[in-house]
């Protein structure tokens, strides 16, 4: 049997997990649906965003949520030149991490930018919202990230 | 996730209120090759037949056939015709809904030790009460309308029993 009888075909996996998100994550996205940003005080006055219903290093509940950024400052970052098709957008992007202003730990998210040149650690950043019809409570109604003052 | 989908994220409750729920979907795009021996088996398939491979050492006949023994570790390249009987060797009784679920519960779904095969297939077994399908059951495969016939397992639509006498658990003992 020669290589070309082998057969091939397309298999696609699709399936949808539901999930209770709880008071922390479910006012973070409550939030994010009203064009904010939520971060949650913990020890030490430290801001996790995005907020975790625990301290990381006492384990105690998470204390007040507070707003932060929009704006803020990319930490690392890493350029996609070929998106593929799941991904957030659809001409090349960079993933970030931005630490957003009021917050203590970075958030990944992407950014928009015209090239790797445009893209810089220290560099300044604001999240950009869908419009509020089209924002349903979900990490993605932050369409991207921008370089301040390009949005 | 596509760039327009971006999913229901909020519980489908009032839209302006809390967000208490999160939906994730997932999507995995593959391309999958059978490889030379399941595509033999699988163009088998396409024709109503089952066919495997015999280890050259060991002698044991794999339906579906991997293209090699994973006992002796050598290629299987000894082509073999199955029949359309076997015996079920174990099965179980599914009666638990789930996501995608093409078949109405509760159903059958077995080994199939087909005869001259040293390797169980997996198979629906019907045209018999869910309570009376048992071990050691005598059936055959019921094959789609010709025109039907595919390279993939929907071509087998499912076992019934033949009506022979059980076959005796020595005779499947090493295969469950």
């Amino acid at each position: 049997m020669a290589d070309s009888d082998v057969l091939r075909a397309p298999h696609v996996l699709d399936y949808v997990y539901k999930r209770s998100v709880g008071p922390v994550i479910g006012a973070f996205l409550t939030a994010l649906r009203d064009g904010r940003i939520l971060g949650a005080t913990g020890s030490g006055g430290k801001v996790a965003v995005p907020p975790a219903e625990y301290d990381p290093i006492t384990g105690e509940d998470s204390g007040e949520l507070v707003d932060v950024g929009p704006g803020g400052v990319v930490t690392t970052w890493a350029w996609t030149a070929e998106p593929r098709p799941d991904q957030p957008l659809d001409r090349p992007f960079a993933w970030v991490l931005v630490r957003l202003d009021g917050a203590d730990t970075a958030l990944l998210h992407v950014m928009e930018a015209a090239g790797p040149d445009a893209v810089s650690t220290g560099m300044r950043v604001t999240a950009r919202f869908r419009p509020r019809a089209e924002r349903v409570g979900h990490i993605k109604d932050i369409e991207c990230f921008v370089a301040e003052g390009a949005s | 996730m596509s760039d327009t989908d971006i999913g229901p994220g909020s519980d489908g409750g009032a839209p302006d209120g809390p967000v208490t729920m999160l939906e994730t979907p997932i999507h995995i795009d593959y391309q999958y090759t059978a490889g030379l021996a399941q595509s033999h088996f699988l163009k088998g398939i396409s024709e109503g037949r089952f066919l495997g491979q015999r280890c050259p050492k060991c002698h044991k006949v794999y339906v579906p056939p991997r293209g090699s023994c994973p006992t002796d570790g050598v290629a299987t390249t000894d082509e073999v015709e199955l029949g359309n009987t076997g015996t079920v060797t174990t099965y179980c009784v599914v009666n638990v809904p789930f996501q995608g679920q093409s078949i109405e519960i509760p159903y059958i779904c077995a080994q199939v030790l087909l005869d001259g095969a040293n390797l169980a297939f997996m198979g629906l077994i019907q045209e018999i009460p869910t309570a009376e399908v048992r071990m050691g059951l005598r059936v055959e495969a019921v094959w789609v309308d010709e025109s039907e016939l595919a390279p993939n397992l929907t071509s087998v639509k499912y076992f019934r029993p033949t009506g022979e006498p059980d076959a005796p658990y020595e005779s499947f003992k090493e295969y469950l």
